[in-house]
Formats: structure tokens, C-alpha cells, sequence
């Protein structure tokens, strides 16, 4: 049945911000769904609050709304554009709630608009636990036993009946958040009870535990004429327990016979089929590693995370297939576009193996509960393709940019036994590189299999490096060994470290030996068919693929795996960049390996590597394609590190040069620029040792910020208050040394301003200005960021943009540049510049329309600023418009992470709100940041010592309001000072009813909570913020916000006071 | 130990041994399955072949005594990329190098097999030889270019040499083995169907003398052209008995109606190739393995119409007969290895017994 001529204009709903449980696969998704509509000559209206998506790029779809996901403003679209049909299975369960809610309000049916794709019955029916239990009971699909509760009580019972272990699912949550699986009764009442409170239905399903079983999803896809198809499968590395998000997972299946591998398929055939899905779906299954017995987990009915995988693992494109599906098309009618010869109606054959490793923020959140469970907590993955499981784990690993090249995990030969064995059996994010440490530690596959369930298969292999490693070690570098780590994608440094030689040497030798890597094609027909998609990975083997092509190439670096601190917005200015490569006539090269993006769909660039980002493999690229140069500043600081190595290596890098990054980079030289331009910095100085950081601080007087050098968003950077602090930070969360100084600067309070300017070394761009709502000291990517600037007094501005401009031309900017300020006391001071493209580029280019990256990238290729009709200066700032970009977090699913908002960032996405007032932005921004803005209600005050005074007129702002106050001690006698009506209550040390109690009671609309200096994590501060966090709760930990959140509300709001009030 | 693959343009591979020792000619196939080798091996339509798994990793899950389409392996020689030593599977029961060893089989491992697959995807199916011996090269490719490197009885071969049956309660099937694959009896079993089993060169009159409801006609390698006598006892089969034909027993049905059979470049093999049934117009994942194939434009006038066609290449997938009880797939509904998703023509075959028998 071919496409259905009755759908014009088609309104695709994204899934907004990036939160754990739901990152950049979805803009991924979106953007395909979005060009396969169009290129139906379909209308498409798009709305997506995230702006720094490629979704929502102005060109993707006809009408770009970038609006809150809720179901009032999305109605509102809906009546304003009448579209015929929504499609909203590709924005993640953001887009799908949102769908429920749209046809539970009646909008859908009021202005007869079609839901596409897959029918809401079918949806409720795979989501719902209850529903979904009695279709599989009726198909004779085995699920574990379970109960669905909405009371403890009930839960209880089950228990009683069931015994422990207990998995605890809450219904309609993203990312499994607020599950767990429980071994006791203290676990399982607090797992219970927090579920049934996230849940917005207030239900949960527990189950049977069948945690240690295999766990291996399916990527099905269904057409209305029911032809069905498995796209791929896939084992997790990790048993059950672990949810798959978490998981190391590899594609195809590995330890599956075909008997197994076709009872499962033929099972979520049968699912599909019985669901009516019309696009694709996700099932995961459990199976009994010692029998044949199977149990359904779960069924996704969309497009997902896995389907992001999936599409890249194999090159089957699912969202794409899926949006022509949801508008007619049947899968025998859909050309197959990566062999343009056969069709979409057949299952890919891979030959190579996939690997995919989690990336976790452990590294930024030092004191979350690193343990992994059902619970999903990472924030981004990376994706290794080879010809053996080894190569593409050791590929993976390096991908992940966490310091590793290989299984070495440093400080793990020091674990003693027991928390060795207690780390392998409750998994954490270190789990596999501790598998290789008990090897070396001689431990046998038996023991390990019996400790953590993997399958041997796995084991052997990971037991394999670790042996080869060794035997490097023990008998020197060979021929046989040597060529057997290269094919198993061991780097020349960890050799170099095995063999006791130096890199070069490794280097000098492999060259020798004629050991070089050639290049495959990703070909989804394992090479049956003959395919044109320049979709390649390295593998030492005999022959390579790649299409010899004489045209002028150049090589631009991805930013790899989605990371606090280095998110979407990097993959957006590596996308742009490819396109401005492509308009200036030359083949583009992209070197990824983050397979949740648009950057490594391979229709983005000319040719794509889906390769690690490290020295070593981004060389053999180099060597392979020989490019005129790489671009490195669109690629966040993953690709900026590697500027260095590479021009060391004698690789022309394009754009800003090396010396030049490095002056901006590096501290000493970084502030001898600023003194030859007379550009001031808060005081500071490098020191080596913990004394000399003391004397320094001593020096400038406290507080301070402490940090180490080359910081990545903010990484272990705090403001300290005392000689006291400073000493526990030099202690434990820095290690000082002659290699690795430690930055010690004043700590200027004061207005941050953030600026992004394009330079061509000569003039000097700056598209926008944009004010943080939080002062100085809370980071750039965690603050509220307002463009145009609405406190900055005009002179000041001048005075940054003559700053921006010195620097800029003094760094000889050839592109991007981000530089932050802070003023204070009507003083602008520098407080950090990037020589690169930064995380506001994207919000920046949709609210100015200046097409920031595609200018900077003109300019590299030579086309100046005043070529392409730009001036020096400030663009011109509208006069009715204020735009906001507001950070989203994910704190509901890190465990133990303090929310409070610091120099640290913590915010996993971001969204965008735009207005005529800056107060109806920020409405806009917050409400489409996920926060639930109370008009009325009960706020819980804490406010410490210093910020009394400040927070005084704030609070009162919130009294006048109506609001009422709970409040301890302290705080209470401050309002009742001031005449403000306060209910005192108990801290958690004076018994109950406490705060906290009141939280979990739900007697609290809002929590304004400053820190109490000191990072103990048991303080009263900590487990109020926690506690509201977990109870979706907004939690406010900067005064700014505060003042900011009540300008919100008294411009959505009118104040009522008696006449002749004081203080008003 | 060293071995190489040399095939008849010269193309050299060197590689590890694995399995057998020796050498061993035959024609060089590529499969594209991901899972399955077991059953692929002992898929008697291989007999002569040299398979190639382009699937890299091969024995991850061992052998078992239950993943096995006959009694013992029928390629001339295994060819993988790597082949797994520490097999890991609740059924396994040895590693794939023990079980090749045992059966004599020879292998090689290590070599870039995807380069392997496309040099036959452009150049179509070649002669090799796998060896682990020390010969020159050109006294290998002299040999593989000589005729008559094929048997071409493989039939012969394969087939049962004597009848046995597998009784059940329900119709009476008479299955004709060219080399058929347990699945194919196990897809009847299942139906409760009292199946006899008789060799490939069973005449018509003895395979009536079962009197059978229906006739399977199965599986088998070679060049279905080769088989006279065979083709001509389906001819006299057809409008007696209601007959399936699977794989070779589709082609035979074709060349007895008058269709001609011709020979693929690199053929299909694999479990992903889609197939649009036009009777229903659905499309529907199956699992192949042919290197001949019915000639669509010689169906005419044959009293077949097509019922069947491949969705990627348009080659005829299936056939009936417009006036007589027989129908035929290229593919294989009894999977093994492969999706199950053609389960139902087993089902088909038993309604049209049913429709053919009802008040006879």
C-alpha cells in the first residue's frame, strides 16, 4: 500500500531535554523521521523544546516550534496548525505520554487529527503492566510472576508469598527511574514506597527476580499489512539485574544457538503482531542460560535508545523506516538505502561484532551510589565495530574517554579481596575492568562466572586480553603476539606499557611488520549485496573498502559519548560543520563513535568512521584518506585534546591553530595574554603542593575556587570558604602534583556573562550576549542563561565586546570562541575562554538566526566575516524578544548526588524558552524544564547564616504572594522578625514530624534551600534536597533563581496586600 | 598448523587450520546466517561444497546432538574467520574444531572472510580447495579448472538407502528424500503426520503402493537437471497425490511440468532473504539455500503459475499447479537453521490433503 495521499501537514513531537534514560538518540530519531516525511512532500510541523538539537534546526522541518512538551502548549500548536496526523512514537516516552495525554484531553479528536504509527490501544497495551500481563497470558508468553500495587500493603503481601529477591517497577517512568530490586525488607519497603511516589499513576509491579538470567532485546519493526521483521538482536554482556541502558551490550547475539535465537525471535514476532504495532518496537527478553525456558521483560512501543543502536549497529535506519511506515508505506515497498537495490523487508546480516559501553557521570558525581541496578544512570554510550568481540571491546573502551586504553584500571591491584569480589558481584560501573584485575589476580573463568553470572563465553574473552597482555609482558613483543593484539585492537601504548619499549618504538616496529589496520563497510547484507554507504570501521585484516577518491577531503572530530559537561550541543556544531564542509566543495570525513547521534548517521557526512576517538585510531583515518587538514573546534574538548597529538604527528589542523588554543588553554600563558592586553582576571595562582595552595589562598583572601588545571565542564572545581575546606579538596578531590597543578582563584560574586563570537583573526563577530540568572560560582552550563542581557549596564557590554574582540584577534580565532566574564563592582573580569565551539552555540544560532557554526566553518576555508556580510561587533539584539535556555537535570535517578547548584556542573540537557518578557521566558523555560511551578502552596525555607539578609526581601516577595512558610529555627525567626507568618518545625535531629517527614507527607509545593558549607552529605541540607528531588519537588539552591522564579510568578500572578502595609 | 583456501582464479587465502587435515575440493559458497553452523554442516544440499560463514565468529555455543538437519556433516570444508575454543551453551557438548575433526571434515580459520565473499559475489560461485598441504599453487588451480571436479550424482550421495518410516495417527505422507533435512520430517511429525521415508530413486509406483495422502518431495544438492529419472517420477506423481515440494523438490516439480531450471551467480544462502508470497501479498523472512533456480519466463504454458517471488531479486521463490494438488517453495518453511516465519505452508500442505480427500 503506498503512501497515503489523505496527510499533508504532519506534527512530530521530539522528547525535549537530554536526561539519563533519554539523550541524543531521539534527536537522532526525530531528525530522520522529520526528512523521510518531507521527502514525501509532506508538510512537517515540528515542536521539541531541546534547542540544541539538529531536530530543531530551522531547515529540518517546515515549522519549527520550540515550545514547552506539555499538553497545553502542544494543544495550542495543534489548533493553531491543524495538522492531519501526529506522530509521536519517535520522541522517546516524552513524545508517547504526551500523545496519551493529547487524546485523553479530546484535542486529537476535537480537531481530528490521526495518530500515526502505532495506535494508542496497542501503546497502553504494552505499557500498561496489567495489560500487558493478561495479552501475554493469552499469546501463552511467559512472564515472571508478578502483582501490580498501588499501596505498600499490597506489595507486602506479595513478598510474604513470594520471598526475596523482588524486582519493583514503577509504572510510566523514564529510564525504569525509582526501581530497584529488593533482597530484604528494609530494601523493598523503601524501594516500594519511592516508586509508588514517582510513579505518576502510583503504581508498581513487583516481580520475581530473575536477575543472573541472559538478558537479549529484540529490534522488530511491523507494517499495517503485518510483514514483520527482526532488525537486530542483542545480548547484554551484563546478566539481568542490570538494567540495559546500564548494560555492556553486543550485537548480534553471541552465545545464542539458532534454536534459542529463533524462539525468541518468533516470540516477539508473535508480540508485535498481537500488539499491532506499526513501526518499531523493543523487546527484551530473559533467558535461562540452562534451559530453554524465556521470560518477556518488557515491550517498548516506540522507537528507542536500542532502536538508536540498532540502527547504527547494523545500518538499518528504524526511525526512518518507521516515519514511512506511519504514513502508508509497507516494508516490501521501501528501498533498503544502504544497498539502494533491496528492500527494507529483510532482516540485516552483520559480520562483525558491536560493542556498547555505557558512559556513567561517576567521574562528576563523585559521591553517587555507584552500584548499577534496574535503574538506568548513565548519560551517554559509545559503540565499537570489529571483526572479533575482543577488538571491538578494547575499541569500545577507548572510546569512552575515561583515561583508559585498555582494561588497566589504576588503583584496582590495590582492592583487597573482598571488596574486589563484593564490586563483581554487585556491579558498578568499574565492573569490567575489575574482571581483567581478578584475572591478573588469577581467579578462573569458573569462579568469575559463578560470582557474577556472565556468561563464560564473555569471560574467556576478556581473560584472553589479559593473558596475550601478559604474555607480552613475560616474553617480550613478538611477531605472533604482536599481531594478535593489533587484531585485537590493543593500542601501541598499552603494548609499548606490556613490553617495556616506548610508543614509538611499538610504533616504528608495527610499520615494520606492515601492521595496519584497513577499513570495512557497514553494509547491513555482510556483503551479499553490493552497497555505497562509505559507513566504515578499521580491522586488521586483508582487504579494505574504501573508495579511492581524488576530491579535497577534510576530517572533522566528534565529541564522542554524551557526558556532563559535553552533550548534544557538540554533536549539533560537528553536524553543521560537516554541511559547511560540504557548501565549500569538500568531501567531509566524521570520526565518531557515539551511536545515539545525527553526526554518525551515515547520510550526515561524505564518509563516516565510526572509530575511537584516540590518537591512534584517528591517525590511521588520517593516513588512510589523507585530508587536507581536521577541524577540531566543533568537537568540544574531546577533539581539542587531540589537536596536539595530531599536530605533533604532522596533521594540519584547520581553523585556530595549535599555539594558539594552548595560549588560551594554558594557565601561565593564558595569563600573560591578558596582561599584554590589559584584560583583567580574578586574582589567581598555579600551585604544586598543598602548602603553596594554603599560602595562595591566604594571599587573595577567602573564598576561593579551587581546580585543577585543563578542566572539563568544571570538573572537581569548588569554592572554598576556609583554610579548613581548602585543605580537604587538596586532600581528597585533587591529586597536587608537579604534572598536575592546582588553580587557586578569588572568588569573584557577581553577574556571570557567557559570550560566543565567530573571528576570522581580523573581524570579530559576536552574534550574542547572554546574562546567567545565578551569579558567578554556580557553572555556566547549570545556570539560567538569558540572551539578550537584561541587568548589564550598556557600558559594561561595551566594554565586553571591545574584551572579546582584543582576545578573539590576539588569539588569532580562526571560527568559535566562548569566553565567560564576571562582573563585579562595575568591573569586567575574564574568567575562562574556550577556543572552540561551546554548549550555547546551538540556543545561540536558533534565537539570533546567525548559522554560527556554518560561518565559522566558511571562515576556516578562507572566506572572511566581511565576505560573507558580517560586521564587527554585536549583532543586533531584538526589542521584543527575550530568549532563555534553562538546564535540565537528572537527579531523581543519581542516588546520594546533592543537587545543590555549584561550580561543578550537574545538568544532563537543556531546554529553551522564548517570550516577549523575560519573565514569560523564563515560565516557558522552567515549565518545559520538567518544573512543576507551584502558584500557591507551601514553601520549606532553610536559608544559612550568609544569605539571610539576601533572601529577606525574596521570601517576602513569596509571602505576598500567598505562599506559606515551614521553616527551622533560624530561618523562622527571621521571617517572624519581619513579620512574615511561619509555621517552625523540627530539624531531623529533633525527632519527628521533621522536614523530611513533612516532604514525604507531601506538604511542600517548593524547597529553598542554600548550602551550608561543607560537603558532609548527612547534613539536614543534603536529605531535604534529596528528599525534595525525589519527590518532584523543585528545589531552589541559588537565591538567584529564587528572585528569578518569583518574578515568574508575580507576572503569572497579581499580589494582594491591605492598604497601608509596610515594607511593601 | 597452516592451510590455505586457493581457488580456481588463483586467489590465494592463508589461514589456520582447524578440523581435519588433508585437503579437500569442492565449490565455494558463503552463508549468511549469524547463527546456525551446525545445522548448516550437516544440511546434505551442501554436499560439494566448501561453506563459508560470513558471520565472523563461528563454535560460540559449541555442538550439540540436537541441532543436527542429518547424521553427519556434508560440506567439503568449513571456512570461518574464528572459530570459538572456549564454547559457551548449557547444551554444548565440544568444541566445532573436535566435531570437524571427528567427521573428517577440513577447515580454515583466520582469513578475511568478508574478502572471500564479495571475490564470489563478483565473480559468481568458484572451485576451491582448502589444504594443509605444501603443493604449489598452480597444480591446485590446474586441477580445480579441470572438468568434472563435481560429482554429479550428489543425490546419490545423500539419499536414504533404504525406506523407513516415523508412524503417526494422522494423513500419510510419502516423503521423498534427495538429501532432506530432519526438519522438513519434524515439520510433519509435528502434524501428526505418518510419515515413510524412501530413497530418491523410488519409482512411482512404489511410492503409490504407500498410499499416501500426500507426497513431500524435499530438499537436495546438485543441478536438479541431472535428475531424469527423478523428474520423470514426479511427472507421473502429479495428479495422483497432492504433493509439496521443497528446495530441490520445487525445482523437480518445475522441470517435470515443462519449466526450465538455471544456475545463480552466487546463489542464496542465508536466513534473511525476503519473500513475497502473492497469494496473500505478504512478504515474509526465509531461510535459503540454492544455487538453482526456476526460470521464470519457462513457466509458461507449464500449468504453473507463479505463487512466490524473491522481494530483492525478483527470482521465482514458489509455484502451484493450476489444476492439480501441488505446490512448491525455493525456500525452506521447516527453518533449521533460520526464522520460522513459513511454518505454514506445512499447514497448507495438510488443508489442500484435506480439501483433495474430502469425500474420496
Amino acid at each position: 500500500m503506498p503512501l497515503r495521499t489523505d496527510l499533508k501537514k504532519i506534527l512530530v513531537i521530539g522528547s525535549g531535554p537530554i536526561v539519563i534514560g533519554q539523550a541524543a538518540e531521539f534527536d537522532y530519531a526525530g531528525t530522520q523521521a522529520c526528512h523521510a516525511l518531507r521527502e514525501e512532500g509532506i508538510e512537517v510541523v515540528l515542536v521539541n523544546s531541546n534547542p540544541a538539537t539538529i531536530m530543531t534546526d530551522i531547515d529540518t522541518a517546515d515549522k519549527v516550534y520550540v515550545e514547552p512538551l506539555t499538553p497545553e502548549f502542544v494543544a495550542q500548536i495543534i489548533r493553531q496548525e491543524k495538522p492531519d496526523g501526529l506522530l509521536a512514537t519517535l520522541g522517546g516516552q516524552t513524545g508517547l505520554n504526551l500523545a496519551v495525554k493529547l487524546h485523553e484531553m479530546g484535542v486529537l479528536e476535537q480537531e481530528g487529527v490521526e495518530l500515526l504509527g502505532t495506535a494508542l490501544s496497542s501503546i497502553k497495551q504494552a505499557e500498561d503492566r496489567e495489560e500487558f500481563r493478561s495479552l501475554m497470558n493469552v499469546l501463552g508468553e511467559p512472564v515472571p510472576e508478578s502483582e501490580i500495587v498501588n499501596t505498600y500493603e499490597e506489595a507486602k503481601a506479595f513478598a510474604e508469598e513470594l520471598g526475596f529477591p523482588i524486582i519493583i517497577r514503577p509504572a510510566y517512568t523514564l529510564g525504569g527511574t525509582g526501581g530497584g530490586i529488593a533482597k530484604d525488607w528494609a530494601e523493598y519497603e523503601e524501594i516500594v514506597n519511592l516508586g509508588l511516589q514517582l510513579s505518576p499513576i502510583s503504581q508498581v509491579l513487583v516481580e520475581r527476580s530473575i536477575a543472573g538470567f541472559k538478558e537479549v532485546e529484540y529490534e522488530v519493526m511491523r507494517d499495517k499489512n503485518d510483514n514483520c521483521i527482526v532488525v537486530c538482536n542483542m545480548e547484554n554482556f551484563d546478566p539481568v539485574g542490570i538494567h540495559t541502558g546500564d548494560s555492556i551490550v553486543v550485537a548480534p547475539s553471541q552465545t545464542l544457538s539458532d534454536h534459542e535465537y529463533q524462539m525468541l525471535r518468533t516470540s516477539a514476532l508473535t508480540i508485535i503482531r498481537a500488539l499491532g504495532i506499526e513501526g518499531g518496537c523493543n523487546v527484551q527478553f530473559a533467558l535461562d542460560p540452562d534451559s530453554f525456558q524465556y521470560y518477556l521483560i518488557e515491550v517498548n512501543p516506540r522507537v528507542s535508545r536500542s532502536s538508536a543502536l540498532a540502527s547504527k549497529a547494523t545500518g538499518y535506519p528504524i526511525a526512518k523506516i518507521a516515519a514511512k511506515i506511519a504514513i502508508g508505506y509497507t516494508l516490501d515497498e521501501i528501498i533498503n538505502p544502504v544497498t539502494k537495490q533491496t528492500y527494507a523487508c529483510f532482516e540485516p546480516a552483520l559480520d562483525y561484532v558491536v560493542t556498547k559501553i555505557p558512559r556513567w557521570p561517576f567521574d562528576k558525581f563523585v559521591s553517587a551510589k555507584r552500584v548499577l541496578g534496574t535503574q538506568m544512570k548513565a548519560t551517554g554510550e559509545v559503540m565499537a565495530i570489529e571483526r572479533s568481540f575482543e577488538a571491538s571491546l578494547m575499541k569500545a573502551v577507548r572510546s569512552l574517554e575515561i583515561g583508559l586504553d585498555s582494561l588497566d584500571l589504576p588503583g584496582a591491584e590495590e582492592l583487597d579481596q573482598e571488596v574486589l569480589e563484593k564490586r563483581l558481584i554487585m556491579a558498578d560501573d568499574e565492573r569490567l575492568f575489575l574482571l581483567a584485575e581478578a584475572f591478573k589476580r588469577n581467579y578462573t573463568v569458573e569462579q568469575l562466572h559463578d560470582l557474577t553470572k556472565i556468561d563464560e563465553w564473555f569471560l574467556v574473552k576478556v581473560e584472553s586480553i589479559v593473558r596475550l597482555l601478559q604474555s607480552i609482558a613475560e616474553q617480550g613483543l613478538n611477531e605472533e603476539n604482536f599481531k594478535r593484539a593489533k587484531k585485537w585492537s590493543i593500542t601501541d601504548s598499552t603494548i609499548a606499557r606490556y613490553a617495556n619499549i616506548s610508543e614509538e618504538e611499538v610504533y616504528a616496529s608495527r610499520l615494520e611488520l606492515g601492521l595496519r589496520p584497513v577499513y570495512k563497510m557497514v553494509d547491513t547484507c555482510a556483503a551479499e549485496f553490493d552497497a555505497a554507504t562509505p559507513y566504515y570501521y578499521s580491522a586488521y585484516e586483508q582487504e579494505d573498502e574504501v573508495a579511492e577518491s581524488t576530491n579535497k577531503k577534510v576530517v572533522v572530530l566528534g565529541s564522542g559519548p554524551i557526558r556532563i559537561g559535553q552533550g548534544i550541543e557538540f554533536d549539533y556544531c560537528s553536524v553543521h560543520a560537516v554541511w559547511g564542509l560540504k557548501d565549500a566543495g569538500y568531501e567531509s570525513i566524521i570520526i565518531n563513535n557515539n551511536p545515539e547521534t545525527v553526526s554518525t548517521d551515515f547520510s550526515t557526512s561524505d564518509r563516516l568512521y565510526f572509530e575511537p576517538l584516540h590518537i591512534e585510531d584517528v591517525m590511521h583515518v588520517i593516513d588512510r584518506e589523507q585530508p587536507e587538514g581536521v577541524i577540531v573546534q566543533f568537537g568540544g574538548q574531546t577533539a581539542i585534546n587531540l589537536a596536539a597529538p595530531l599536530a605533533k604527528r604532522g596533521v594540519k589542523i584547520l581553523g585556530t591553530q595549535l599555539e594558539d588554543i594552548d595560549r588560551a588553554e594554558d594557565r601561565e600563558k593564558f595569563d600573560q595574554l591578558l596582561t599584554d592586553l590589559d584584560i583583567p582576571r580574578p586574582q589567581g595562582k598555579t600551585v604544586f603542593t598543598v602548602e603553596a595552595a594554603v599560602e595562595a589562598a591566604n594571599e587573595t583572601d577567602y573564598p576561593v575556587v579551587v581546580r585543577p588545571s585543563y578542566v572539563l565542564g568544571g570538573r572537581a572545581m569548588e569554592i572554598v570558604y576556609n583554610e579548613q575546606d581548602l585543605l580537604h579538596y587538596m586532600h581528597h578531590a585533587v591529586k597536587v602534583n608537579t604534572e598536575h597543578p592546582v588553580l587557586v582563584d578569588r572568588y569573584l560574586t557577581g553577574l556571570e556573562i557567557e559570550v560566543d563570537a565567530i573571528s576570522d583573526g581580523e573581524t570579530v563577530l559576536i552574534p550574542g550576549i547572554m546574562e546567567h540568572v545565578e551569579r558567578a560560582g554556580v557553572h555556566s552550563g547549570d545556570s539560567i542563561a538569558v540572551y539578550p542581557t537584561q541587568k548589564l549596564y550598556p557600558h559594561l557590554k561595551e566594554t565586553i565586546i571591545e574584551y572579546t574582540t582584543k582576545i578573539a584577534r590576539a588569539l588569532k580565532i580562526k571560527g568559535l570562541l566562548n569566553i565567560q566574564y564576571v562582573v563585579s563592582k562595575d568591573q569586567v573580569y575574564v574568567i575562562e575562554v574556550n577556543p572552540r565551539s561551546s554548549r550555547t552555540v546551538p540556543f545561540l544560532s536558533k534565537v539570533t538566526g546567525v548559522p554560527m557554526v556554518d560561518v565559522a566553518t566558511r571562515i576556516i576555508f578562507g572566506t572572511s566575516l566581511a565576505e560573507q556580510g558580517y560586521q564587527n561587533g554585536l549583532w543586533p539584539e531584538p526589542k521584543e524578544m527575550v530568549a532563555v535556555k534553562v538546564p535540565v537535570f537528572s537527579f531523581a535517578k543519581l542516588r546520594r548526588v546533592d543537587v545543590t547548584l555549584g561550580p561543578e556542573m550537574k545538568s544532563t540537557g537543556e531546554v529553551m524558552g522564548q517570550e516577549r518578557t523575560f519573565a514569560k521566558a523564563l515560565y516557558k523555560g522552567l515549565l518545559a524544564g520538567g518544573i512543576d511551578i507551584p502558584e500557591y502552596g507551601t514553601i520549606i525555607a532553610t536559608v544559612s547564616d550568609k544569605d539571610k539578609e539576601e533572601a529577606l526581601p525574596i521570601l517576602k516577595g513569596y509571602a505576598n504572594l500567598g505562599f506559606r512558610f515551614l521553616a527551622t529555627q533560624g530561618t523562622a525567626a527571621l521571617l517572624r522578625e519581619h513579620g512574615i507568618a511561619v509555621t517552625e518545625v523540627k530539624k531531623l535531629a529533633e525527632g519527628s514530624p521533621n522536614l523530611v517527614d513533612l516532604l514525604r507527607q507531601g506538604k511542600a509545593d517548593m524547597v529553598i534551600n542554600t548550602l551550608t558549607r561543607g560537603k558532609e552529605t548527612t547534613r539536614d541540607g543534603f536529605r531535604i534536597r534529596r528528599e525534595a528531588v525525589e519527590h518532584g519537588i523543585p528545589c531552589l539552591t541559588s537565591l538567584d533563581t529564587a528572585e528569578a522564579m518569583l518574578e515568574v510568578l508575580q507576572s503569572i500572578r497579581f499580589s494582594t496586600i491591605p492598604l497601608g502595609a509596610v515594607n511593601y | 598448523m597452516r592451510a590455505r583456501l586457493i581457488l580456481e582464479d588463483g586467489t590465494v587465502f592463508e589461514g589456520n587450520a582447524f578440523g581435519a587435515e588433508g585437503e579437500s575440493l569442492g565449490e565455494v559458497v558463503f552463508n549468511t546466517g549469524m547463527t546456525g553452523y551446525q545445522e548448516v554442516l550437516t544440511d546434505p544440499s551442501y554436499y560439494g561444497q566448501i561453506v563459508t560463514m560470513t558471520f565472523p565468529l563461528i563454535g560460540n555455543y559449541g555442538v550439540n546432538v540436537d541441532d543436527i538437519e542429518s547424521n553427519h556433516p556434508h560440506v567439503r570444508g568449513f571456512v570461518v574467520r574464528e572459530w570459538s575454543t572456549h564454547p559457551s551453551n548449557w547444551r554444548n557438548m565440544g568444541s566445532l574444531d573436535q566435531y570437524l575433526k571427528t567427521n573428517n571434515i577440513i577447515g580454515i580459520e583466520g582469513i578475511d572472510t568478508r574478502m572471500l565473499t564479495k571475490k564470489i559475489r563478483v565473480h559468481g560461485t568458484m572451485a576451491g580447495v582448502i589444504t594443509t598441504q605444501d603443493l604449489p599453487v598452480e597444480e591446485y588451480v590446474a586441477k580445480l579448472n579441470a572438468s568434472g571436479l563435481l560429482p554429479r550424482d550428489q543425490v546419490a550421495q545423500v539419499t536414504t538407502k533404504s525406506t523407513y518410516r516415523s508412524p503417526g495417527k494422522n494423513r500419510r505422507i510419502v516423503a521423498m528424500d534427495f538429501g532432506m533435512k530432519a526438519g522438513v520430517l519434524r515439520s510433519l511429525v509435528a502434524r501428526g503426520c505418518d510419515v515413510t521415508v524412501v530413497p530418491a530413486h523410488a519409482s512411482a509406483e512404489e511410492i503409490l503402493n504407500w498410499k499416501p495422502h500426500g507426497v513431500m518431495l524435499s530438499n537436495g544438492p546438485g543441478d536438479p537437471a541431472d535428475l531424469n529419472e527423478i523428474i520423470e517420477t514426479v511427472r507421473q506423481l502429479i495428479g495422483q497425490v497432492p504433493i509439496f515440494g521443497i528446495c530441490l523438490g520445487h525445482q523437480l516439480i518445475s522441470l517435470a511440468c515443462g519449466a526450465k531450471t538455471g544456475r545463480l551467480k552466487f546463489g542464496h544462502r542465508g536466513a534473511n532473504h525476503p519473500v513475497k508470497d502473492l497469494l496473500n501479498g505478504r512478504c515474509y523472512i526465509t531461510s535459503q539455500n540454492h544455487g538453482y533456480v526456476v526460470l521464470p519466463e519457462t513457466l509458461e504454458g507449464t500449468g504453473l503459475e507463479l505463487t512466490h517471488i524473491n522481494q530483492n531479486d525478483g527470482s521465482v521463490e514458489g509455484v502451484r499447479h493450476t489444476e492439480h494438488p501441488v505446490f512448491s517453495v525455493q525456500y525452506h518453511p521447516e527453518a533449521r537453521p533460520g526464522p520460522d516465519d513459513s511454518d505454514y505452508l506445512f499447514d497448507r500442505f495438510m488443508e489442500m490433503i484435506e480439501d483433495h480427500w474430502e469425500g474420496k
